[in-house]
């Protein structure tokens, strides 16, 4: 047993030494270069304004009620895509501190 | 296709028409189900033949078959946790069907199937209705709390459920716009380029000089085109394994 422990310390320092390990395992996130980060905030937002406004005029639509819900929906769609950006760039909580 | 009368025609490569012949036109089989069908015999293709063996020495197929498994299971474990471990036959289906698309559409001739808004919308609607079915299906009635964060003020409820709903429903949309519109937005670049090599070269004398400019930016294109291929295909898999996260933890 002991043998094998030795061994495997040996093993580990060999592989630490040689750089086999990466050193932070699991790490791995998003890319983030600077257009892949400006594309994807450009994204979030235009998504959220899509959903906003087609909520917004299917409602209109149903209710009758043009263009109310559709201007409540695009202001609600606006923030939800600013809402998103910042959730882009906040540390997300939670992730890995198991 | 390209530079007849002088138009450029980038769009005409993104056209659907019926494949097989008879069979297909009857049936409503087109080119981009023949590459979806091509994406995924290519994908049993490798997984099996590639381990055929199971060696404990690795041939060329078979470590390609197993880091692109150890590749995506590294991922979900890393971002699901240990519990994720059962959605990996999902991320790992979805993450190589986007891969091959995408690369199978680098090939000339080919049609990529990921240019299409409608194709990506139906992965992209599968993850939202899985990940919201994981998510009431471990979380029952809890789920919902997911729209009002902790914390908030009571009467902040009105504004605060409206955007987070928005905002919740908004994913699948950034989803499968961001694949579409880089898959699609890289085809045209590249058919443009290679328009104007064929333009410059019927210029006369200086022509076939000036048009090594564009095919220089071509080659360089296409190699970025590899790039946005394999990195679309990640980042559609690992934003499906944050989501998965959120389904599971709840926060």
């Amino acid at each position: 047993m002991d043998d094998r422990e030795a061994f495997a310390k040996r093993l580990a320092d060999a592989r630490a030494k040689s750089g086999l390990d990466k050193p932070e395992r699991g790490k791995r996130a998003l890319p983030s270069s600077t257009w892949g980060v400006g594309l994807r905030a450009g994204v979030e937002v235009v998504s959220a304004l899509i959903v906003g406004v087609v909520i917004g005029l299917g409602l209109d639509r149903w209710l009758g009620t043009t263009p109310w819900l559709f201007l409540l929906f695009f202001v609600l769609g606006a923030a939800a895509g600013v809402s998103n950006v910042y959730r882009l760039f906040a540390p997300r909580t939670g992730v890995r501190k198991d | 296709m390209a530079a007849e009368g002088n138009a450029i025609d980038a769009l005409g490569q993104f056209v659907l028409y019926p494949a097989l012949g008879q069979v297909g036109s009857a049936v409503g089989f087109t080119n981009s189900n023949l590459y979806m069908v091509f994406a995924g015999v290519l994908i049993v293709a490798l997984m099996v033949y590639g381990m055929r063996e199971a060696a404990m020495v690795p041939g060329r197929m078979q470590g390609l078959a197993e880091s692109a498994y150890g590749f995506i299971d590294d991922m979900v474990v890393a971002q699901v946790g240990e519990e994720g471990r059962r959605f990996f036959p999902f991320v790992f289906t979805l993450f190589m069907f986007i891969l091959f698309g995408n690369m199978l559409g680098l090939f000339p001739y080919a049609f990529t199937f990921t240019s299409h808004i409608t194709v990506t919308f139906a992965l992209a609607a599968t993850v939202f209705v899985l990940v919201t079915a994981v998510a009431i299906a471990l979380h029952g009635r809890k789920f919902f709390g997911y729209f009002m964060p902790e914390g908030a003020p009571m009467w902040l409820a009105p504004i605060i459920i409206p955007v987070e709903i928005v905002s919740y429903l908004s994913r699948p949309i950034s989803l499968s716009v961001r694949l579409f519109a880089n898959m699609m937005a890289g085809h045209v670049m590249l058919k443009v380029f290679a328009t104007f090599v064929v333009m410059l070269a019927g210029l006369g004398t200086v022509g076939p000089v000036l048009s090594l400019m564009p095919l220089a930016l071509n080659i360089a294109l296409v190699a970025f085109e590899v790039l946005v291929a394999f990195l679309q295909a990640y980042v559609f898999a690992i934003l499906t394994c944050i989501y998965l996260h959120d389904a599971v933890h709840l926060h």
